[in-house]
């Protein structure tokens, strides 16, 4: 297998594991795929009834809108990083110097 | 998959603070270190940096049922050591927790223990373990990833059990609830960050050429 193939083919492994989920069917479990943060909070909880958390965030996001675009934000800034390094490599090979 | 703000009990929060703290410490040394004797390298701490900052940005749906992050700390760690990726993984921590109510500055060091130190150990030490016992290098570097992965999640559950043991079997028993709560979302998950990581790596790798600055790439520094 050349090294484009395999690529592709991690890339299609990495995509199903990460998204294949959401084509499953999932009988009767409507709870819609909830943070996992969220269900361990739960078990505290259940653990410990009286817990009650001691500080809060200093700044929180103003809605779930808002938290997903900053989510977005932060993907976008990391890949935006990563793709720079890869092409900044990329086009240094391109030019053949080694600046 | 952070432990969010407010939920260590202080004693807890401090405790895991003061072990984290020498350890960014430490790590913070590396860094400096490494890109004062080797600038080219920025580059390459910039895509390490980038990878873990995409990848814990994405909830991704588990066939659990639930939601949860990779934390793609388990490329910088083979790529340009634990060290450094302690200090990377501890800034993305911190900006989570200040920009997006996730995680906290209280379980910042806890936060901290898990995914950039734990998670970086594991990666680096299951790596260097299996090039020397001549497991190839792709496999390598999937495996590495994937227990990194999984071993953040597994360090935030024993921290919860400590916290909170059970009425009925302490610490053991109330570390294997939280297990429950992890493990199931985040096993495909780990696999996932797996792929994704030694596509990255080949991406990476392809375009040095014969830099021999680069040598950790091929898993031999």
């Amino acid at each position: 297998m050349g090294p484009r193939a395999r690529n592709a083919c991690l890339a299609a492994a990495a995509v199903a594991f990460a998204l294949g989920a959401l084509a499953l069917p999932r009988p009767g479990r409507m709870e819609g795929f909830r943070g996992t943060d969220d269900r361990a909070k739960e078990t505290i909880s259940r653990i410990d009834p009286v817990y009650r958390p001691w500080f809060r965030s200093l700044w929180e996001p103003p809605g779930a809108e808002v938290e997903c675009l900053l989510f977005g934000i932060q993907a976008a800034a990391g890949a935006g990083l990563l793709g720079f390094a890869l092409g900044h490599r990329h086009g240094r090979r391109a030019v053949g110097s080694d600046a | 998959m952070h432990i969010m703000e407010g939920w260590l009990p202080a004693r807890h929060a401090l405790g895991w603070t003061l072990v984290a703290s020498p350890c960014v410490a430490l790590g913070f040394g590396r860094l400096s270190r490494r890109t004062r004797e080797h600038p080219a390298e920025k580059l390459h701490l910039g895509a390490c940096a980038g990878f873990v900052f995409a990848l814990s940005a994405l909830k991704l749906p588990s066939v659990a049922g639930s939601c949860s992050h990779p934390t793609g700390i388990g490329l910088g760690a083979v790529l340009v050591g634990p060290g450094t990726m302690v200090v990377l993984g501890t800034l993305v921590l911190l900006f989570q927790a200040l920009f997006l109510a996730h995680g906290g500055i209280t379980t910042l060091g806890a936060n901290a223990c898990s995914m950039a130190i734990a998670g970086s150990l594991v990666a680096w030490g299951f790596h260097r373990l299996a090039r020397v016992l001549g497991m190839p290098r792709g496999v390598a570097l999937f495996l590495a990833a994937c227990l990194s992965d999984l071993a953040t999640y597994a360090v935030t559950s024993v921290q919860l059990g400590m916290a909170f043991p059970s009425g009925q079997g302490g610490v053991a028993a109330s570390t294997a609830k939280f297990l429950l709560v992890f493990l199931p979302t985040q096993v495909p998950l780990a696999v996932a960050e797996g792929f994704l990581t030694v596509l990255v790596a080949n991406l990476l790798r392809s375009r040095l050429g014969s830099d021999p600055r680069f040598a950790a790439l091929e898993g031999s520094a």
